[in-house]
């Protein structure tokens, strides 16, 4: 069974979001990377794009597929975890310690649209 | 469309692997991973369920005449015993299918064994029946009823050569098959795959393959789905129907001229091929190798350096051996140099990327 962290959101499409303050970090879920398999690329925006809640903004890429990126929140990326260009397996080993990117939040009412764990854990099933 | 199981469906299910449809199959993708899979025939042996294959059996007065009709490359000479790459095409140069052909021997009922794409097997069937005018010759699609094993890496022959009843196969050079009689039943062994490496593909009932899938189990050889059967095809530039052929693409735009014998007096195809080997072909298949870590997939554009279209990529991977991001792609043949600069569009960026040699991995076949 795919790992589920207390005090995360989740969306439909299977990122999760941790939040601090106005600042939200965006990773995708252990079962999101389960399925794709061994991860070998991430496409991140750069610092200061825009996203939307609900649209694309990168991709995870495996052997097998290429798999888009959804933001569960709008606003302005502060930060990209650079440390994915080289090593984006990392993804694999510990889905939730390594977050995408930092957003800037526009909008927080968005996160009460999100999924809590138990929730998230019943689309997995 | 309710997909077709093969004979080893139950026992894909029980490994635990990923199934998904394929040529109107439900194939295993995976076992483990495409990773693990793809390393273990490059490395030792993996096994692979090919029961989706189709077999069609030529018979008949007129079988050689009628091969050598419909079939690109040339079975006048092919010994009893001898396998022969090449393809069906339409009169326009289109290929119906890429295939490989059997000559069977003196004590068989049938003269040759065609094995197609599973996804064609209606097509080429039909092709092939539509085709037979002015031909005495018996078509019989027994597609369906064998199964069939692909047994591929560097340690297939000693897993061969460990059935007392096949130890003779080792003795078969590449492109060559044989019988052998197992639990009284005939099977067939033939040095083919498609994977790069060297091995086997074992043809026999349904019933028996699954015997002999649990036995290659038991000895350690590792299942592998088609996840990794396409990795492990593309590193060694092995065309897949569907993406470096198909219906509109000629066997000369995929640089597969030497399977096509225009000096045959004549098939189905033949002028088409010989105007576009004359005038050189308009688009060609090349190599590209990506600059970055971004993957190149089918369907996405190839740019010239000023960023027009000029091609697009047929299949594209992380490449598991050489760690490069790689990919096949038609374009057009004013690009298609050695070293000419390229650019491929993926998702909203464009990333630089440069012709390479399309045999990634040299394939280690035994003479």
């Amino acid at each position: 069974m795919a790992k589920l962290i207390e005090g995360l959101k989740y969306s439909e499409s299977h990122e999760w979001v941790k939040v601090e303050g106005e600042i939200a970090l965006i990773g995708i879920t252990d079962y999101a990377q389960h399925a794709l398999g061994n991860i070998t690329y991430v496409d991140m925006p750069s610092e200061d794009d825009e996203v939307f809640a609900g649209e694309e903004f990168g991709a995870v890429e495996s052997t097998k597929i290429a798999s888009d990126l959804f933001s569960p929140v709008s606003g302005v990326v502060t930060e990209v975890n650079s440390a994915l260009e080289d090593a984006p397996e990392l993804i694999n080993e510990d889905a939730y310690a390594n977050w995408i990117i930092k957003v800037k939040m526009s909008d927080p009412s968005e996160l009460e649209t999100l999924l809590d764990p138990a929730a998230y854990e019943a689309i997995c099933k | 469309m309710e997909e077709k199981k093969t004979c080893l469906y139950d026992s894909h299910v029980a490994l635990g692997a990923q199934m998904s449809p394929f040529g109107g199959f439900i194939m295993p993708i995976q076992y483990s991973s495409i990773e693990d899979e793809h390393r273990a025939v490059r490395t030792a042996v993996g096994m692979f369920d090919v029961s989706h294959m189709g077999e069609i059996l030529v018979s008949g007065k007129d079988a050689e005449r009628f091969v050598n009709h419909i079939f690109t490359n040339d079975v006048t000479n092919l010994p009893h015993g001898g396998v022969i790459y090449g393809m069906m095409l339409r009169p326009d140069g289109g290929t119906v299918d890429d295939l490989i052909v059997y000559r069977q021997f003196p004590e068989n009922d049938t003269d040759y064994l065609m094995v197609v794409n599973a996804a064609n097997i209606e097509k080429d069937f039909d092709w092939m029946k539509a085709n037979a005018d002015g031909f005495e010759v018996v078509l019989d699609n027994v597609s369906g009823q064998w199964g069939e094993i692909a047994v591929q890496g560097p340690q297939a022959q000693a897993i061969i050569a460990s059935f007392p009843e096949f130890a003779s196969a080792v003795d078969e050079s590449f492109y060559t098959f044989r019988y052998f009689t197992y639990e009284s039943e005939p099977v067939i062994i033939s040095r083919t795959g498609y994977t790069g490496e060297d091995g086997f593909e074992i043809y026999a009932s349904e019933e028996l393959t699954v015997k002999l899938w649990a036995k290659l189990l038991e000895m350690g050889v590792k299942p592998c789905g088609l996840g990794c059967r396409d990795t492990l095809r593309f590193e060694a530039a092995l065309p897949l129907y569907g993406h470096e052929l198909t219906d509109e693409i000629s066997p000369i735009e995929a640089g597969l001229g030497i399977f096509v014998k225009t000096d045959k007096p004549e098939f189905i195809g033949r002028e088409a091929v010989l105007k576009l080997k004359e005038d050189g072909p308009r688009r060609k298949l090349v190599g590209i190798e990506l600059l970055d870590r971004a993957i190149p997939r089918a369907g996405y554009a190839v740019l010239d350096a000023d960023g027009n279209q000029v091609g697009e990529v047929t299949t594209g991977y992380r490449s598991l051996t050489l760690d490069k991001s790689l990919c096949m792609a038609y374009v057009d043949a004013a690009h298609s140099a050695l070293d000419t600069d390229l650019q491929i569009a993926i998702r909203k960026k464009v990333f630089p990327a440069k012709v390479v040699k399309k045999r990634f991995y040299t394939p280690k076949y035994k003479k």
